[in-house]
């Protein structure tokens, strides 16, 4: 019954609905293709261009995206109240946080590693070679992008014009996550790769600290 | 009443005064001339906007502890003194750089936190306007208040880190560092001149603020009878 | 079934006020309502009934005043292990169940999130007992209103809570429904379990309280205890 095992269970359920329906999954992936697509038209992508802008481009469009994945993570609860619900059945209201933003992070990255192949396709960046640390930085960026759209989602869930008020709170508050994930991914993208390990440590930073503050804000957030 | 206009007089003292000692008192600027006399408002007001911002991040957190009416109208009296400030350090940032160095926008450490800073404060001040219900909007924007506010120094640590252009501008490097002595007092009495006007503001701010509180409570019992 | 046999707990209301901007939906509340007592908690709609209830489940602050469980295992209101949290139940209008999760799916999480031990068994016996053990494979989704009431109930009786807290719960139910959850509450009732409903009008459900209280625009106005009589807390006829 402690916070693990709650959380566990949570991750499940929000798994669970996902798998099951595939709907957000399906739509943002289609969604950052449509991004990479569009961007590719507002410059010439020599392959050196690529390699500079390539990564910003992907980026955002990885920040665009949640933006709008994140929108039904508390909306979907106010449903039939099933929030309420959980309020009353966990032992401590950051399991609900902790779940989400485990799911989300997932997610995220799932929807990340799909189009990795496809961004290297159309941009002509070979990526085979450091696919494990990028994989390591696409995590780290994501569980940042995960813990501060969740605690906003919960936040414009509550709010009139919700649809837009999440990417306009979000976006701003992830201008970190967004130039060191950059940073980082151009360093490893380039003709001879290297970690940038103070991005790393960067992002790191920014996910310790929004994954304290929703720790200690947490249950304010969901009251009603 | 007095107090207000004396008050009110007092601070626009001070300004007028900063105002006089920047133009006549502080020495010209050997490279930039004129135009550098802008720093002494430009830094000044990106000082104070960082006052009235924490200002505000402090009665965020009074408001989620405490959930006192005043806290949270100090909140968001300090968060529009705070744009206001922020809004004109931003705005005299291109007139200074674009005599000084011929670029309208320098992607300075600084100049470029104060941007995001902005964008923050006003998804701020418009998460206000759309929750209806007193109570839950100075719950939710005192803690999306709170996280802004702790992104502060993350912003600034990686536009500094990764985003700083280079040359970098010589933007006197840090307040008080390689200033002048005349310089420095100027700037000083700039600082101290701007936060008074932020005082001021935010008093008056605060003031309204409540009685709209009041006036909002009277007008909703009104409804509901 | 024998909830309430280990910790009889009460519900303690200490001077309750709740207000959404400038107006009340509950001032100064004080009520004392004892364990094992069953009441139904009568009003017009808007008078507080719900705020009320949901105070009681914590899932409303109130802006002044606090709410108690006298003879709760568990510090005070909160218990630090869940205690007083996970006992309480709670039955809304929204039935609290995930429209996208099948019958049994969304027992075993609730289960798991309370703690209930062995909660296959137990969420095997609920589903029987509630008489959705066919269906229980089927995603709420698909279900009447009356198999979603069904599920609500069966999603509060998971851990035998002491305290049942339940908001207008026949809402929906037909007839045969309805005499279902009277005798499905009549037998909480007589384990012990301390029961608050909300309600309208004198129906099969109402008879089962040993106490009445009603609220008018969020005060206590009525209640058996201080000498008003059933009838007319539950006809709203201002005695």
């Amino acid at each position: 019954m402690g916070v693990l095992s709650n959380t566990a269970a949570l991750l499940g359920k929000e798994l669970r609905t996902e798998f099951r329906s595939r709907e957000l999954l399906t739509t943002t992936i289609v969604f950052i293709l449509i991004v990479l697509v569009l961007f590719s038209f507002t410059f010439d992508p020599t392959v050196g261009e690529s390699r500079r802008f390539g990564p910003g481009l992907l980026w955002l469009a990885f920040l665009f995206a949640a933006s709008l994945m994140l929108q039904p993570c508390f909306l979907r609860e106010l449903n039939n109240d099933t929030l309420s619900a959980l309020r009353l059945s966990v032992s401590d209201p950051f399991a609900i946080f902790l779940a989400k933003l485990g799911a989300n992070t997932l997610f995220l990255l799932l929807t990340e590693l799909l189009l990795l192949p496809i961004f290297a396709i159309l941009y002509n960046i070979p990526v085979a070679a450091v696919f494990a640390k990028l994989v390591m930085v696409f995590f780290l960026g994501s569980l940042g992008v995960s813990t501060a759209g969740t605690a906003l989602s919960a936040i414009s869930a509550q709010a009139r014009m919700r649809e837009l008020m999440l990417p306009l709170l979000l976006l701003p508050l992830l201008t970190p996550v967004l130039v060191a994930s950059t940073e980082v991914t151009i360093g490893l993208l380039d003709r001879q790769p290297f970690v940038q390990w103070k991005g790393v440590g960067f992002l790191a930073v920014f996910d310790v600290v929004f994954l304290t503050a929703l720790w200690i804000f947490g249950e304010y957030l969901l009251e009603e | 009443m007095w107090r207000r206009l004396i008050g009110g007089i007092a601070v626009l003292g001070l300004v007028g005064a900063a105002a006089y000692a920047s133009f006549y008192v502080a020495p010209e600027e050997r490279t930039m001339g004129l135009v550098q006399r802008i720093f002494y408002l430009h830094a000044a007001c990106g000082l104070t906007m960082f006052t009235a911002f924490f200002i505000c991040f402090c009665s965020n957190i009074t408001y989620v502890f405490r959930r006192s009416a005043a806290a949270d109208a100090l909140a968001v009296s300090a968060a529009e003194v705070g744009l206001v400030f922020s809004t004109v350090n931003l705005v005299t940032g291109p007139i200074w750089a674009h005599p000084a160095w011929g670029i309208w926008w320098t992607w300075d450490a600084r100049l470029t936190s104060a941007f995001v800073l902005w964008l923050l404060y006003i998804a701020y001040l418009l998460l206000r306007t759309l929750v209806e219900e007193p109570e839950r909007r100075a719950l939710l924007s005192a803690l999306f208040g709170i996280f802004a506010f702790l992104d502060v120094p993350l912003v600034y640590g990686s536009i500094r880190w990764w985003r700083t252009q280079h040359p970098q501008p010589v933007l006197m490097g840090g307040p008080g560092s390689g200033l002048e002595p005349t310089m420095l007092k100027v700037f000083f009495f700039s600082i101290l001149a701007m936060h008074a006007l932020m005082a001021l503001l935010l008093i008056d701010r605060f003031g309204l603020e409540k009685m709209r509180g009041e006036a909002d409570i009277v007008r909703r019992e009104l409804e509901a009878a | 079934m024998t909830p309430g046999a280990v910790c009889p707990t009460g519900i303690r209301f200490d001077d309750i006020e709740k207000r959404y901007g400038g107006l009340y939906a509950l001032r100064r509340v004080s009520l004392e309502i004892a364990a094992g007592e069953c009441v139904v908690l009568a009003g017009r709609n808007g008078s507080g009934k719900t705020t009320l209830l949901r105070i009681a489940a914590q899932l409303v602050r109130p802006s002044a005043g606090k709410v108690s469980f006298p003879g709760a295992r568990g510090a005070g209101t909160n218990g630090a292990d869940g205690g007083v949290r996970g006992a309480t139940a709670y039955v809304a209008h929204a039935t609290m169940v995930y429209d996208e999760l099948t019958a049994e799916e969304n027992l075993i999480l609730f289960a798991r999130l309370l703690g209930v031990a062995a909660p296959r068994e137990r969420v095997d016996a609920l589903l029987t007992e509630v008489g959705l053990a066919e269906r229980r494979d089927s995603l709420v989704r698909t279900f009447s209103r009356g198999m979603r009431q069904r599920m609500a109930i069966a999603r509060a009786l998971l851990r035998e809570p002491l305290v049942l807290l339940l908001d207008e719960p026949a809402t929906g139910l037909d007839v045969q429904g309805t005499a279902w959850l009277a005798a499905v509450l009549r037998r909480m009732r007589d384990s012990g379990c301390t029961m608050v409903m909300s309600l309208h009008g004198e129906t099969e459900i109402s008879s089962l309280a040993t106490r009445a209280i009603r609220l008018d625009a969020g005060s206590v106005v009525a209640d058996t205890r201080r000498g008003a009589s059933f009838r007319s807390i539950l006809t709203f006829v201002d005695a």
